[in-house]
């Protein structure tokens, strides 16, 4: 049976998506590799269109760009970003980020929304980096959002799943995929979030800041695996005040 | 307490003053403090360390390249420790429309794509009109174009923001305004509050980002001014939540005339001071000028700094062979050119990153 990840129409294999920007462009390809990464985050600010140190020219061929709108602070500035990916040859899947809060970087929910119509209208296939808020989400997939990508906590912290039960909240009402965007420090997190049944996880600074990147990137994906199979397994009953009575409260009844 | 309303008791800072500021994810005031005090002084390596962790979690190993360019050094100020000072004999030029064009030409030629404008101040020789000028020819070579000129009102940055400028940088030099009266004798600079409140009002104009320095080595307590431009930029994140926030960290050098003067901020002063800003303002960007030795940039762009310099010429004209020539502001310490700057960011596990804005035209 195959358990693809599916994005508008696309179809992907792998689960783990990379961010780049983080680590020196030479490991890109075999971070890559090792991660299994089919799609790969770049930053449009970052791209040097034939200049020197362009993110482009590192990417190895067949590995899906999503380029992100880093830098907007409303929703038009994403779409001029999204426009220049366009020409860029990033393709139309384009996550969207706004940003008006340099100190942590949250995401600006109410311009978002707007930033998907925007995007949808231009015929993106639209990816919103979000604070995790239910509303906000059915909001954003009513718009036109292909994907939701809630924080897991503020980019770059490391600090895991710290919004746990409102992305479950956000899994369990959405009808696409929910991606964990933010804050995955360590395997282990990206592993919770897949039993949780998010769709997939990006990571940047949980790779980029590891001592050994490449290898990283490797727990990465076999934890992302790991916690796609527990999901799909079903997880078992956990009990959670007290063992279960050997003896049963209405072992009483008689009739 | 160690902060009181008219300044800072540096000797009363503990070293688990220091240790308690290291072990914060949010540092308050009085723990930035703790990092710039005496006592921090001695525990550099340790402060090194949770450096360049928050660096690199907030920034990956990205190190920005840029590089200035001085189209004029006419200026009516009289800053006693500034070569462009008017009172000095020195050769005076402002580059023609057709000499920057050349200029930017040379520079964009070596994969640059941020530019930082200057020029002295003068209205006389480099009016808003002039600088708009600079801006939109510099938005044809470069991505991002950033001014280091003088203070002006509101309505004077959104023109230069609608030219195409988004990075306002203005050095406050010293916060302690008695001394900022001693050493800026004349011209209009000699207005400290106008001057403090410059980043404020080009936000207010429309412009990205802003940065901060102050010139340490000007007043005695060093760590005070320091201390200062740390807040100046926090108070102005807190009210514009969205301004990019960044920290320039000059110290006096020998200037013209005054080759022989003695340097009292050492290296050892500076780092403390970058890691403290860092600490204190996680996100804000850093940038170390060529003002300082290669081995200094190369050590502390390990560390904390975010942006560097490379290819640099400080006189008028100096990217090209200008007929309009012009002295230099100081003499620069590291004259690495781009490929060079690179090498040395490679061997340190760095990224050299030349592009990292869009100009969205908002």
């Amino acid at each position: 049976m195959s358990d693809d990840l599916v994005i508008g129409n696309r179809h992907f294999k792998s689960r783990f998506i990379l961010g780049s920007g983080k680590f020196s462009l030479d490991m890109t390809k075999k971070v890559i590799e090792n991660g299994g990464v089919e799609i790969a985050t770049l930053a449009v600010r970052r791209v040097n269109n034939s200049g020197k140190e362009n993110v482009l020219d590192y990417m190895p061929p067949g590995v899906t760009l999503l380029p992100n709108t880093s830098g907007a602070r409303s929703a038009e500035e994403a779409l001029v970003i999204a426009q220049l990916a366009r020409e860029l040859g990033c393709g139309d899947m384009i996550k969207i980020e706004v940003v008006r809060d340099s100190r942590y970087l949250l995401p600006d929910n109410a311009e978002t929304i707007k930033a998907v119509k925007l995007l949808a209208d231009e015929g993106f296939l639209p990816l919103p980096y979000m604070m995790p808020d239910l509303t906000a989400a059915q909001s954003m997939v009513s718009a036109g959002a292909a994907a939701i990508m809630p924080l897991g906590a503020p980019i770059g912290s490391n600090r895991g799943l710290l919004t746990r039960d409102f992305i479950q909240m956000i899994v369990e009402e959405v009808d696409v995929p929910v991606i964990v965007d933010a804050g995955i420090g360590r395997p282990s997190q990206a592993c919770e979030a897949m039993e949780m049944g998010c769709a997939a996880v990006m990571a940047n600074t949980a790779v980029a800041t590891a001592s050994d990147v490449p290898e990283m990137a490797t727990a990465f994906r076999m934890a992302i695996e790991a916690g796609r199979k527990a999901y799909l397994a079903g997880l078992g009953r956990v009990l959670k005040d007290r063992g279960e009575a050997s003896s049963p409260l209405t072992g009483f009844l008689g009739e | 307490m160690a902060l009181q309303e008219k300044g800072v008791d540096w000797d009363s800072f503990t070293v688990s003053d220091v240790k308690r500021a290291l072990s914060r994810d949010h540092l308050e005031t009085e723990d930035f403090a703790a990092l710039l005090s005496p006592v921090a002084a001695g525990m550099l390596e340790e402060i090194a360390e949770r450096a360049q962790k928050v660096t690199r979690d907030h920034f990956g190993n990205a190190i920005c390249l840029f590089t200035p360019l001085y189209a004029s050094n006419y200026c009516e100020n009289r800053c006693v420790y500034c070569g462009f000072n008017r009172d000095n004999d020195i050769k005076r030029a402002k580059l023609t429309e057709d000499e920057i064009e050349k200029e930017m030409e040379n520079i964009a030629s070596s994969g640059l794509t941020e530019i930082l404008l200057l020029t002295g101040e003068s209205r006389k020789f480099s009016d808003i009109d002039y600088l708009c000028m600079l801006v939109s020819k510099a938005t044809d070579h470069f991505s991002s174009v950033g001014i280091e000129v003088y203070p002006m009102n509101s309505d004077d940055y959104r023109r230069l923001h609608e030219s195409g400028a988004d990075y306002v940088t203005v050095f406050q030099e010293t916060y302690d305004p008695g001394r900022y009266a001693e050493l800026h004798l004349g011209g209009p600079k000699r207005v400290f509050s106008y001057r403090f409140n410059a980043q404020e009002r080009a936000l207010m104009g429309g412009m990205r980002g802003v940065a901060f320095g102050a010139l340490l080595g000007l007043r005695k307590d060093w760590r005070m001014d320091a201390f200062c431009c740390g807040v100046h930029g926090s108070l102005i994140q807190r009210k514009y939540p969205y301004a990019e926030i960044s920290y320039s960290l000059p110290r006096l050098r020998p200037r013209i005339g005054h080759e022989q003067d003695d340097v009292a901020v050492t290296e050892k002063d500076l780092l403390q001071v970058a890691m403290a800003y860092r600490l204190f303002m996680p996100f804000a960007g850093q940038t170390i000028s060529t003002r300082e030795s290669p081995r200094f940039r190369n050590g502390i762009v390990n560390i904390c700094a975010t942006k560097i310099s490379a290819g640099v010429s400080v006189d008028i004209g100096g990217h090209s062979e200008a007929e309009h020539h012009g002295d230099a502001q100081f003499q620069i310490s590291d004259p690495r050119d781009v490929q060079q700057v690179c090498d040395s960011l490679r061997s340190l596990g760095l990224q050299p990153v030349f592009n990292d804005y869009v100009r969205s035209g908002f």
